[in-house]
């Protein structure tokens, strides 16, 4: 019977604050706070994040804390 | 936590355990014919563990309803035993078993074709079977786990069919998944050192068309996501000093 490899997990946050080497605090809707960076697909587009931006993110099973921003929503979107 | 490396004696009580598997699944490989429920071929498993006094291993196994899994066409693993599900001409049949005895487990699985199966079905199976001696043959004391997973998938790739990421190899022994995973994929040199008193599984799942997966709502099956073919072959190993052995052999 093989394993199943678990799959990354999205979640959308809040970001808080602005770290640097484009790193972001970003506090899940699920409460938790974690530790973000921006994909290289939004950094290639020039996508700015700054505090305040509602963003989704995704985690790895293997590390809960460490996140990947992968898409700013804009205003009203959930 | 880590790798556990077995003892000869450990790897002995394995050979028999895998030896097991590996009469049932010849036993099962032969009644795999048109009209054939997979319930039916799930309660023969069942039976002839009994009689080789093992347990099998994968009923309750984190939720498993059954002992066998048979897992036809796009079906790539986890398939569950039904008395609705008929085999037909056509078909091609992964069956996997895995059963505990005197403490430890054996695991291993064979796809086997029904009737007059296409080309590119005969052709996939026989891809997938020579991954996975191709695989087996890098499981030697120096290398590193990615050097299967590397093996593999060139062959596969380079055959024209793709390998399932989401499921992967694993350690065995005193519990039927443990550490190492082996992937069926990787780059040469990645991974954990392959040593003497390694023991794992190595089980290619290759299809036809794309390596994605979709998992049915039986919360089990999995089948590719663009419905094509999909073969599945496992075996047990321990590694020693002079290379890989094969324990799931009769």
């Amino acid at each position: 019977m093989p394993k199943k490899q678990p799959k990354s997990i999205e979640v959308t946050g809040e970001v808080l604050e602005l770290l640097p080497n484009a790193m972001f605090k970003v506090k899940l809707e699920t409460g938790h706070v974690i530790l973000a960076h921006i994909s290289g697909k939004m950094r290639m587009h020039y996508i700015k994040i700054i505090p305040g931006d509602k963003v989704r993110v995704e985690i790895s099973p293997y590390d809960l804390t460490r996140g990947r921003i992968t898409y700013r929503l804009k205003g009203d979107q959930k | 936590m880590g790798i556990n490396l077995k003892s000869k004696r450990e790897i002995e009580i394995m050979r028999d355990a895998n030896r097991i598997v590996a009469e049932i699944l010849l036993d099962l490989k032969e009644r795999v014919k048109e009209g054939v429920t997979t319930a039916e071929l799930d309660r023969r498993a069942e039976e002839l563990a009994g009689k080789y006094g093992a347990e099998p291993a994968f009923k309750g196994y984190m939720g498993y309803p059954a002992s066998l899994c048979v897992s036809i066409n796009e079906e790539i693993v986890h398939g569950i035993p039904s008395e609705e599900r008929v085999i037909k001409n056509g078909d091609i049949v992964s069956l996997d078993f895995g059963v505990i005895y005197k403490g430890y487990y054996g695991d291993a699985a064979l796809t086997v074709g029904v009737g007059n199966i296409s080309e590119t079905a005969k052709k996939l199976m026989e891809v997938t079977e020579k991954a996975l001696y191709i695989g087996i043959e890098e499981a030697v004391p120096g290398n590193h786990i990615g050097d299967i997973g590397f093996a593999i998938q060139n062959f596969v790739e380079k055959n024209g069919f793709n390998v399932v990421r989401e499921f992967t190899g694993h350690g065995i022994g005193k519990k039927l998944h443990e550490e190492p995973y082996v992937p069926n994929y990787g780059t040469r040199g990645s991974g954990p050192l392959i040593r003497e008193g390694l023991t794992i599984a190595i089980e290619p799942m290759v299809t036809e068309g794309t390596w994605k997966v979709k998992i049915l709502k039986d919360g089990w099956t999995a089948v590719t996501a663009d419905g094509k073919l999909a073969a599945h072959f496992e075996h047990t190993i321990a590694v020693t000093s002079s290379g890989p052995e094969i324990l799931s052999r009769v």
